[in-house]
Order: structure tokens, then C-alpha cells, then sequence
């Protein structure tokens, strides 16, 4: 290896190292997924709110057991699950709008699209986003598993899979001590099974569940009922999938906003993320 | 910085434009104003096309819905919509167990046909186990028996011009009786049928009496209940506002209901 001819450079001026970690198909299916995945919770609560009741099995309507029900008595609104009953009075079953109306429908106005009742336009927005979730999915899938995001990115790494490395992980998540400097360029444990989870498990698994509720669908892949024990059970499972998203959404925002929303938020849009400085290690 | 700020505060004057133009209402009704923009429902409206495309690209035309036993049942088949059509003709025909009842078939047929209850009885009958599933999200699972529509096509020698059928119904929703349509892949489809008993009885007139379609590919409101008439066409365009449908015309429900 020869020296280079030219002079070597000074030192930089101290300032913070710049490191590109995210590569452009990930920022746009991020923004892309983030986009489609709201209109379709909030849609979705619009098609709830139709028929607010969950079943297990293949039927199940309101002569049936449902085992969750959003539903209001004439001064209150409830959530029951099984045989739990809560009051919910002015956010499910019984709410008033903007114009000071009381309203029954399960999910509050400023929770759906659209905002007054329509289950025909619920299903319009929620049928037409859910090509932009299915398309961008499994156009990610294919980079993620093909383009080097999951061999660079996402693998877990054997020394990873202790139990000790991920208590280690768990236990720096609930003290909010974030990785600092080359550290914080890749992902920890947590935040890498959590990314899986959501390309691999849940997200398809809301497509999957989806298309169980298509009657057309049925007859052509019945096996989807089976997997998933009948159309009932299939809309249970698509509830508390969409749930669980919210779920992570929550999660992602915490740490999003405890490790630095600026750096985080400039490393979504530009690909560019600020390392932060190495801890002063106490004498 | 201020050759910064400039554009931004342009920016920001020209949402608040937009947003005034959208009724000077609060932020919801901003969202409420984009879902009726005209533009917006021609584009939210590209959603039914790309399903029902991609469903009958990946469905084969034959392919049956799934058919349960008897002990899949429900225990009670909710009726929905219409439970009692309002009329003396109606009640009159109940009355007489619709011993008059009359169906026309008519439109692009070679043969155009009045059949009776007897009529339709004494054709070959088909009896299915199957799932209704409402738009609303709920389902139900009923035995039905009847006669398959491909065989009343047929008898009535329906022509190669026909695009669509058409039925007509005998119960009055606001302001015009109940009509839906289907394609021909539907029309002939094995499981579609004019089912006139249920769960081993006479249809109840809250599920439809005397004749209701199953078309078991597609959601409840395409199952038009109190079946007056069928008809033969080449084009929706001159049925009800041409969408198809009395909900799609409406209050846009898809006419493709098959998801």
C-alpha cells in the first residue's frame, strides 16, 4: 500500500461524526408505511364502528357471544372484553362531537376516516390503502431480505441471542441509557427483533387476516380460513394486530423522542444520523 | 435566513388558504372536505377497480365458497335490511302463502318467462351450507335451497349480448325499490342461486320470502331479498343512477362487494 502523494489532511475540527444510516429505499417505505398504515386505523375504527363486536370462529353476529363489544347504555359508553366490563363514557360507545352532539358509534369522530359515519367510505379509503401497504411491503420484503438490510441491518448476530446480551439490552432500554457513538449506528437487540416483528410477523399478518374476510378471496384460497379458524376469527386477529402496531407506533415515538427527535427525525428524511458523543467515562 | 423564512411563510399562508377554502372549520372538517373532493373519490374509487380486476385474475370463475355441515350453523340467521316489505300487495301475496307470486325474467333473453313459486320449485334444486357476511363486518352461516340462476338463464335462452343481470325487488328502501346487479362469472356460478328455504323452512319473509339471491362471492347487500324480477342487459347505465345497485348508487358502496 503506498503513501498518498498529497499531504495528509489536518485533524478535523472536533464535531459531531456523521454516519449515513438509512439507505433511501428505507426512508421512502418508512414514510410510504407510516402514510398508509394511519389511514388504515383510522378507516379501520370506521369499519369497526359499523359492527363494533368480536367473535372467535367462522360466524358470529349479534345473537352470538362476542367477546369484545364497544357499546353504550343510555347515559354511558363500555368496553367489555369477556366477562370485564369498563367505562369508556366520552371516548368508546359514548362521546360527544364537535358540534357537542352525543354520539354512540364505538370510535370517536376525530379517530376515523372520515369523520362522521360512513362505512362506505371507511372501506373505500381502507381497500385503496391497503395496495399501498401490500405493494410496499412486499417490494420491501424483497429489498430487505435481497438488497443487504437484513444481512447489514437486522441480522441477529449469534452473541446477540444471549440471554444476558438482551437482559443487558432490556435493562438500558428501562434506564433510557441510549448507545452513544459507533454504537448508535447500528441496531440494538430489541430494536432489531422489534423491526422484524413488524416486516415479517405483523404487517403481513394484517394483509394475511385481511384477505380472510374477502368472501371472493375464500374461494380462492380457502386454506386462509383455516389457518386462521374461520372469518370471525380472522377480524379478531386483524383488531388485535392493528393494536399491537399501535403498540410498537407508541414505543418507536418514546424512543424516537428520548434519543434525540431532531437527529432521529434528519436521519429518516436525509439518511444522515449525528453520532452521539461517547459517554465521559467517571474516573 | 430570511430568504429562508420567506418561501416557509409563503408556504404557511397558502395552507391556511387551503384550508380556509376548505370551510374555515376546524382541522377535522379539513380532513372531512378531502374525503368529498370530487378528485379524491375518483382516486379513492380506483381501490374497488384494482380488487375486483386482481379477484377475478387470481379466482377462478368455478371456484366454490366454502360449504359447512349443519352443525356449523348459526343458531339464530340475522335477517338485515328490509325485515317486512310495507304494501298491501305484499301483505297480500304473504297472506296467501305467494301462491301468485310471479318472477319475470326478462330483457336480452330469446325466451322471456313468468314463473311461479311452483314453477321454480319443480326445477332442479340445489342445497348449500354457507357463510353471509355483511359489509357491516358480521357473519352467519344458513342452509339454503333453491334453484340455480345459470338454470333460469338458460331456460329463458338469455343471449350472448348480455353483459349483467339485473334484479328487481319487492321491498321499497326511501325512495325506490331495492335493486342489485351481478356480471355474467357470478350469474353463472354454481352456488348462485334463488334460494326460496332456509334452514330446512320455508323462507321467513324477514330473510327474504318468497325468493332471495345467494351469490356466495360477495358481501350481504349484493343478496337482493323479495326477487320480483330478472333481467338481462347489456350495460348498467340505465339501471337506478348506473352504478348497479341500489347502495352504489347511493351511498357508494362498491358494486364489485367480493372483499
Amino acid at each position: 500500500m503506498a503513501e498518498p502523494e498529497t499531504p495528509v489532511a489536518p485533524p478535523k475540527p472536533a464535531g459531531p461524526v456523521r454516519v449515513y444510516r438509512h439507505r433511501l429505499p428505507a426512508r421512502i417505505w418508512h414514510w410510504v408505511n407510516a402514510a398508509a398504515l394511519l389511514v388504515l386505523l383510522m378507516s379501520g375504527l370506521m369499519i369497526f364502528n359499523a359492527h363494533p363486536r368480536l367473535y372467535w370462529g367462522e360466524y358470529g353476529a349479534n345473537f352470538d357471544r362476542a367477546w369484545l363489544v364497544i357499546g353504550s347504555t343510555p347515559d354511558s359508553g363500555y368496553l367489555r372484553i369477556g366477562d370485564y366490563q369498563i367505562e369508556t363514557t366520552g371516548v368508546l360507545g359514548r362521546w360527544t362531537d364537535a358540534q357537542g352532539v352525543a354520539k354512540t358509534w364505538a370510535f370517536p369522530g376525530w379517530a376515523t376516516i372520515p369523520t362522521s359515519y360512513s362505512l362506505a367510505d371507511g372501506r373505500r379509503w381502507h381497500l385503496l390503502f391497503a395496495w399501498a401497504l401490500s405493494i410496499g411491503l412486499a417490494l420491501y420484503m424483497l429489498w430487505t431480505l435481497f438488497g443487504g438490510h437484513l444481512r447489514k441491518d437486522l441480522h441477529v448476530r449469534r452473541a446477540e441471542w444471549s440471554s444476558r446480551h438482551i437482559w443487558h439490552d432490556v435493562k438500558d432500554h428501562a434506564r433510557l441509557r441510549f448507545p452513544k457513538g459507533e454504537a448508535a449506528a447500528r441496531y440494538g437487540i430489541l430494536q432489531k427483533l422489534s423491526y422484524i416483528g413488524v416486516i415479517f410477523v405483523a404487517l403481513p399478518l394484517m394483509i394475511a387476516t385481511g384477505l380472510t374476510m374477502s368472501p371472493g378471496m375464500n374461494a380462492a384460497w380457502p386454506w386462509l380460513l383455516d389457518i386462521f379458524g374461520g372469518r370471525q376469527s380472522a377480524r379478531s386477529i386483524h383488531f388485535i394486530t392493528a393494536w399491537a402496531l399501535v403498540a410498537f407506533f407508541l414505543v418507536h415515538i418514546a424512543m424516537v423522542l428520548l434519543a434525540g427527535p431532531v437527529n432521529e427525525l434528519r436521519s429518516m428524511v436525509t439518511g444522515w444520523f449525528r453520532l452521539p458523543p461517547e459517554r465521559e467515562e467517571a474516573a | 435566513m430570511s430568504d429562508i423564512l420567506l418561501p416557509r411563510r409563503q408556504l404557511i399562508a397558502r395552507a391556511g388558504g387551503l384550508i380556509a377554502a376548505a370551510g374555515t372549520l376546524p382541522l377535522l372538517s379539513g380532513c372531512d372536505a378531502i374525503n368529498d373532493a370530487p378528485a379524491v373519490r375518483k382516486i379513492l374509487a380506483m381501490g374497488e377497480e384494482m380488487n375486483r380486476a386482481s379477484q377475478r385474475a387470481l379466482i377462478e370463475r368455478g371456484a366454490l365458497a366454502r360449504e359447512f355441515t349443519r352443525a356449523d350453523l348459526s343458531p339464530y340467521f340475522r335477517p338485515n335490511g328490509t325485515r317486512l316489505p310495507a304494501g298491501a300487495d305484499y301483505s297480500a301475496h304473504a297472506a296467501s302463502g305467494f301462491a301468485d307470486w310471479r318472477v319475470r325474467v326478462s330483457g336480452l333473453v330469446a325466451r322471456p318467462l313468468s314463473l311461479s313459486m311452483a314453477d321454480i320449485r319443480s326445477m332442479p334444486q340445489r342445497t348449500q351450507i354457507t357463510r353471509h357476511d355483511c359489509v357491516e363486518g358480521w357473519s352467519a352461516i344458513g342452509q339454503w335451497t333453491g334453484v340455480q340462476l345459470s338454470r333460469i338463464l338458460a331456460a329463458a335462452r338469455v343471449k350472448d349480448s348480455a353483459g349483467y343481470i339485473v334484479f328487481r325487488c319487492a321491498d321499497r328502501l326511501g325512495d325506490a325499490l331495492y335493486y342489485e346487479s351481478c356480471d355474467m362469472v357470478d350469474a353463472r356460478h354454481p352456488q348462485t342461486i334463488l334460494a326460496w328455504a332456509l334452514n330446512d323452512a320455508v323462507l321467513p319473509i324477514a330473510n327474504g320470502a318468497p325468493l332471495r339471491l345467494r351469490i356466495e362471492r360477495q358481501l350481504g347487500y349484493k343478496h337482493a331479498k323479495y326477487v320480483t324480477a330478472i333481467e338481462a342487459v347489456a350495460s348498467l347505465d340505465g339501471i337506478g343512477a348506473g352504478r348497479g345497485g341500489y347502495w352504489e348508487d347511493r351511498i357508494d358502496y362498491e358494486w364489485y362487494a367480493g372483499i
